[in-house]
């Protein structure tokens, strides 16, 4: 399954490798990345590849945790849905 | 992975509201029919329980995995004054009961299809379902009721009318808060996945799902950011808006009907508000460059944008149906219930901007002295705009009892509140107790 991750907060040291370290502790693949400053927001996009016998509520929880701890908001979701809003 | 299309997707189910409105299962009941309407009930809670018995569970896990809202998961059944059978003294009562309780055990947020459709006249079994609507509506809590009264290719029931404007009065005696669960249509459609006036129509099949989406946030923003756009380009803006939603409708009906193993009805393109801040269809019109709502210009607003969403629509989802269009329920709109109580939009103006948009004179809050005649008269006023104009009308008015012009009643959550509106004090009871039916119009006979 892949999926778009998002994380989205406040600019600090650290932030890509709290959630990449998380990503291979799960055994989530990164396909691609793309990070940006926007407006003063730390603002992350990632497609991802879960494992085929990932948990995707499991990965979803472990990563909103993460989120909270170092103050980002992480958000996920299966990247079909990006498709369908956008491409023909 | 294009990160601009990613932002703009999450910005609009965040930020401005985007949501999938309904899921929508229709039901058959064709095949519980019995003789006696007792049994049915029961044969009734046993078909949608099995067949709605995964419905909640499976729109929960795409809302989980594909990170955009459901907000409700209902049913929609045959009309029930269908489904007398052979029984002479039809319990229909039982079956909105039986209805609630299954809905209430597959968790869905309402059932629709406590319906009769009358346009060309009563059967004995109709005239029972309308005239237990009172009792049906004050012993259940999730059963919408409707009654389609005129169709452009049969014309107005006009007894049926007159018999609607004591029903809604009778039903509002109760508890006002039960007529928020009756709307009286003309030209209604079968495959309608929005509330109150949605029922499964007997030309089909005996399961699917529908959706409809919303977005008025999201169409808002689109056009605060252009505020000297010409209209063509306003247009165009809502059309690209429009289809990006309706794809959400699409997408998200197609997965849930694959899960649950059922055909993929239709999506409702539709404009629906709630009275959440930034999610209002007037707020989209004050926008467009109107003071507020009601204003001159209003109605002509309205018909750009719901003509624009259709179109926008039409596209982005392999089947189009339901009402498709804006809504306007003034006690579910923030920006509506704001210009209803400074006293700047009126029933009259309602009316008219109901001949360019999806449905009618809805979730309005009407003096409780109101005569039946009256509320009958509105119906027929609704009726002739969608007969005449090839167009599905409704009304959902809501009679408080004790209260008048300048008073408010608070429905709560989601279905907001709603200050008491003017009414024309004139008599309409002479004409609505001729009795009979208004042909239908000239242009309905094509063949």
């Amino acid at each position: 399954m892949q999926v778009i991750i998002t994380v989205i907060g406040t600019d600090k040291v650290g932030i890509i490798a709290a959630v990449t370290t998380k990503l291979a502790a799960l055994d989530v693949n990164i396909l691609d990345v793309s990070q940006t400053i926007m407006r003063g927001a730390f603002t992350m996009m990632l497609l991802a590849q879960l494992p085929a016998e990932a948990d995707f509520t499991a990965v979803k929880t472990q990563l909103q945790d993460l989120g909270a701890d170092i103050g980002v908001e992480v958000k996920i979701a299966r990247q079909e849905i990006f498709d369908a809003m956008h491409k023909l | 992975m294009e990160s601009n299309q990613i932002k703009e997707t999450i910005e609009m189910i965040s930020e401005e509201n985007l949501d999938i409105r309904t899921i929508t299962m229709g039901i058959s009941l064709l095949d519980c029919i019995t003789g006696d309407t007792s049994t049915t009930a029961a044969r009734i809670y046993d078909k949608i329980t099995a067949k709605a018995a995964n419905l909640v569970a499976v729109a929960d896990a795409i809302e989980n995995e594909f990170g955009i809202p459901i907000v409700n998961k209902r049913i929609s059944v045959t009309p029930v004054a269908l489904l007398a059978g052979s029984d002479p003294k039809p319990n229909f009562p039982a079956i909105a009961q039986a209805m609630d309780r299954a809905a209430k055990a597959v968790q869905v947020d309402l059932i629709g299809g406590y319906s009769a459709t009358v346009q060309a006249g009563c059967t004995p079994a109709d005239v029972a379902l309308i005239n237990s609507l009172p009792e049906a509506l004050a012993t259940t809590e999730r059963v919408c009721a409707s009654v389609n009264v005129g169709a452009t290719r049969s014309g107005l029931n006009m007894d049926a009318v007159k018999l609607m404007g004591q029903v809604v009065k009778d039903v509002s005696a109760i508890d006002p808060v039960n007529a928020m669960k009756l709307v009286i249509f003309a030209n209604a459609v079968e495959d309608n996945p929005f509330m109150a006036g949605a029922f499964w129509g007997v030309s089909e099949g005996d399961m699917a799902i529908n959706t409809g989406v919303s977005g008025p946030g999201v169409v808002q923003r689109a056009l605060a950011d252009q505020p000297h756009a010409t209209f063509e380009q306003v247009c165009e803006q809502i059309k690209q808006t429009a289809f990006k939603v309706s794809r959400m409708g699409q997408f998200v009906g197609k997965v849930a009907a694959e899960r649950l193993g059922v055909p993929f009805n239709i999506v409702d393109l539709s404009l629906a508000p709630t009275p959440a801040r930034n999610d209002s269809v007037a707020q989209i019109l004050e926008t467009l460059g109107l003071s507020h709502v009601g204003t001159p210009g209003t109605t002509a607003a309205l018909a750009l944008l719901n003509d624009a969403v259709k179109k926008g629509g039409i596209m982005a989802a392999e089947k189009v149906g339901g009402l498709s269009g804006a809504f306007i329920p003034v006690s579910e709109d923030a920006n509506m219930i704001a210009a209803a109580a400074a006293g700047q939009i009126t029933i009259e103006k309602l009316e008219a901007m109901t001949a360019v948009c999806s449905v009618g004179l809805d979730m309005i809050a009407i003096p409780g002295k109101t005569p039946a005649t009256t509320i009958s008269g509105m119906i027929a006023d609704e009726a002739a705009i969608g007969i005449v104009n090839n167009k599905t009308t409704a009304v959902r008015v809501i009679p408080v009892p004790g209260k008048d012009v300048g008073e408010t009643i608070e429905f709560g959550g989601l279905f907001g509140r709603a200050p008491i509106m003017a009414v024309n004090d004139g008599d309409a009871s002479v004409f609505v107790n001729r009795g009979g039916q208004i042909p239908a119009p000239i242009h309905s006979f094509k063949n």
